[in-house]
């Protein structure tokens, strides 16, 4: 889930993917600091959905539109078409059926933006080979038994969803260290055994394949 | 009525939902602050059941303190010195709106001829008002419980003229359990000999233990379990142990007879059959096919919903409706789930979260209507 970072390499990315007035719908949006961003920076007109009650009454408190839902239950009440943009920040991997989120974003807005942390980033892989324990590292800080995350999944995988729920890569950016690259046309293996994190921005392509 | 209210006679007649047409049409209502010379800065305020116009002010028939004295003032949250505050009586109350005790053009009080009223007439009144004072469009309309079912009936019958709205602690529809309660409370009245087939005033009774009952039932519904817990528990009010008799033994029985006989000094037995009754016909899907999101789609202000964690009365599952309902229809919605004990009066009382929320949602509305 988001957290209260103020200067996230993932919101950077999103910030610069959504263009000016665009209408944002951010799932998952924390306690608000990216809609308030992309208010502010972008002149969008962005709503949020939170799971935490904490999270919403932050958002509300400082004038935004977001209310409680779960990502996995409530997407299904928007209208289709009701937003230009669909944001997913570092949530997916919470979910309880990912696939059915991505099909719901691709419903609602004609674009996604999607940040998740990688399981195939090397270190991971060489903590899980090495120590043959599931992996801590800083992209993934709690232990397998207290982390919220439900369904990890490397940039491969992802890639293979996003097309499967009726997406066309537009954009994947690597974030390791913090740090972001240069955005890439499409997912590679260097990419997946190199970027902790990646936001990929997808755009509707045609229905989803099953 | 007493002439510390302030009254507007409208000799217009007032379609009701019943078919009849009310006429001459009188409205208690106060103002506070200055409407601004593009007349955007307009809030109107819902008041509940058993509320009345007197949101900030001393309320000059009871003495009381007024009911939002802690939201509605000069530098307050609802800021007099920004906003023009309105809140009138209801439709049926009586704190000088027409209602069954008001006298009819016989010169007698009306009484059970009074017509049966909804949430949606008392709209109509408040509309009629809003037109007399100029205002075409509304900055904010803001309600708790029965208020907030006047604010949700304004965006649905008068979308265009309300640039945010607010229910608070409040219902789309009035629920089995709602409705129950609430004849309860009618049945204690009508129970009571001195109501006189509802004809008390022209007897010279007034149905005092009925209506006292009736208020004793509904002051339970407004508490939480765990509040009345913290407040009361068991204890025993002014003796050691239990007297093996009727006599209010417990610190709750006490209280409630208090609160029960506080109430007949200010409301009128027939008002609150009539309020009850226009609160239990209030279903606002059901003038939209039962489509609720299509009572919404013509709106295209902000709102906010917020309810209270340990309301019972209208629980937040009542308030998510509404805000599904919304998200369906495009609004742009927030909703706001307060953590508290104290039940469905905490509306009406200090819930710093409740306060931070309206502070942000009025500051964001006014940001966009360009106040």
């Amino acid at each position: 889930m988001s957290n209260a970072a103020s200067t996230r390499a993932d919101h950077e990315i999103i910030i610069n993917a959504v263009p000016q007035g665009a209408r944002v719908l951010d799932v998952g949006c924390g306690d608000g600091v990216l809609l308030k961003r992309l208010k502010q920076e972008r002149n969008a007109i962005v709503r949020g959905m939170e799971l935490s009650q904490a999270g919403v009454n932050a958002c509300v408190a400082k004038g935004l539109s977001v209310v409680q839902g779960d990502a996995d239950l409530d997407l299904a009440l928007y209208p289709d078409d009701s937003f230009d943009i669909v944001v997913l920040s570092r949530t997916i991997q919470a979910t309880r059926k990912p696939e059915m989120v991505l099909k719901q974003m691709h419903r609602i807005g004609a674009k996604a933006v999607v940040s998740l942390p990688n399981f195939g980033f090397w270190q991971v892989r060489l903590s899980l080979l090495l120590n043959g324990r599931m992996p801590v590292t800083q992209g993934l800080p709690d232990s397998w038994h207290e982390t919220e995350n439900l369904h990890l999944c490397t940039l491969l995988d992802f890639d293979d969803l996003a097309k499967q729920s009726g997406f066309d890569l537009e954009s994947v950016t690597r974030i390791a260290a913090g740090k972001a690259s240069a955005p890439s046309r499409a997912t590679s293996n260097v990419l997946n055994w190199f970027s902790e994190e990646a936001v990929f921005v997808l755009k509707r392509a045609g229905m989803p394949t099953r | 009525m007493t002439s510390a209210l302030q009254i507007l006679r409208l000799d217009i007649g007032l379609p009701l939902d019943s078919g009849a047409i009310f006429s001459p049409l009188e409205i208690g209502y106060e103002t506070w602050g200055e409407l601004n010379a593009a007349k955007s800065n307009a809030v109107l305020i819902c008041h509940a059941l058993t509320g009345d116009q007197f949101v900030a002010g001393p309320n000059p028939v009871t003495g009381q303190p007024a009911w939002w004295a802690n939201l509605v003032g000069p530098g307050q949250i609802i800021d007099t010195n920004r906003y023009f505050v309105i809140c009138s009586n209801v439709l049926g109350g009586c704190m000088g709106t027409s209602g069954p005790a008001s006298l009819g053009p016989d010169g007698q009080p009306y009484g059970l001829s009074f017509p049966v009223i909804t949430i949606a007439d008392m709209v109509r009144a408040q509309a009629a008002l809003i037109d007399h004072l100029g205002i075409e469009r509304l900055f904010a309309v803001i309600g708790g419980s029965m208020g907030g079912m006047q604010v949700l009936e304004w965006i649905a019958s008068r979308p265009d003229r309300v640039g945010a709205a607010m229910p608070i602690a409040s219902a789309a529809r009035h629920s089995a359990q709602n409705i129950a309660f609430h004849e309860v409370g009618r049945q204690a009245v009508m129970a009571d000999p001195d109501w006189q087939g509802g004809a008390y005033q022209i007897k010279g009774t007034k149905p005092v233990k009925g209506l006292s009952v009736a208020r004793m039932a509904a002051h339970i519904t407004y508490l939480s379990d765990a509040a009345l817990h913290r407040k009361f528990g068991r204890r025993l009010q002014d003796r050691n142990e239990v007297a093996f008799g009727f006599d209010a033994d417990f610190q709750i029985e006490s209280y409630l007879r208090y609160q029960g006989s506080r109430f007949v000094d200010r409301f009128d037995a027939n008002s609150y059959l009539y309020i009850t009754r226009a609160m239990d016909y209030f279903d606002l899907a059901a003038g939209f096919n039962g489509r609720l999101s299509d009572a919404f789609t013509a709106f295209k202000g902000r709102a906010c919903v917020v309810s209270f964690s340990s309301d019972w009365h209208y629980p937040p599952a009542d308030s998510r409706h509404i805000t599904r309902a919304m998200i369906g229809a495009g609004v742009e919605v927030s909703a706001f789930e307060v953590e508290t004990d104290k039940g469905h009066d905490a509306f009406l009382l200090d819930e710093p979260q409740f306060h931070e929320a309206m502070a942000g949602f009025l500051a964001a509305s006014a940001a966009d209507q360009g106040l």
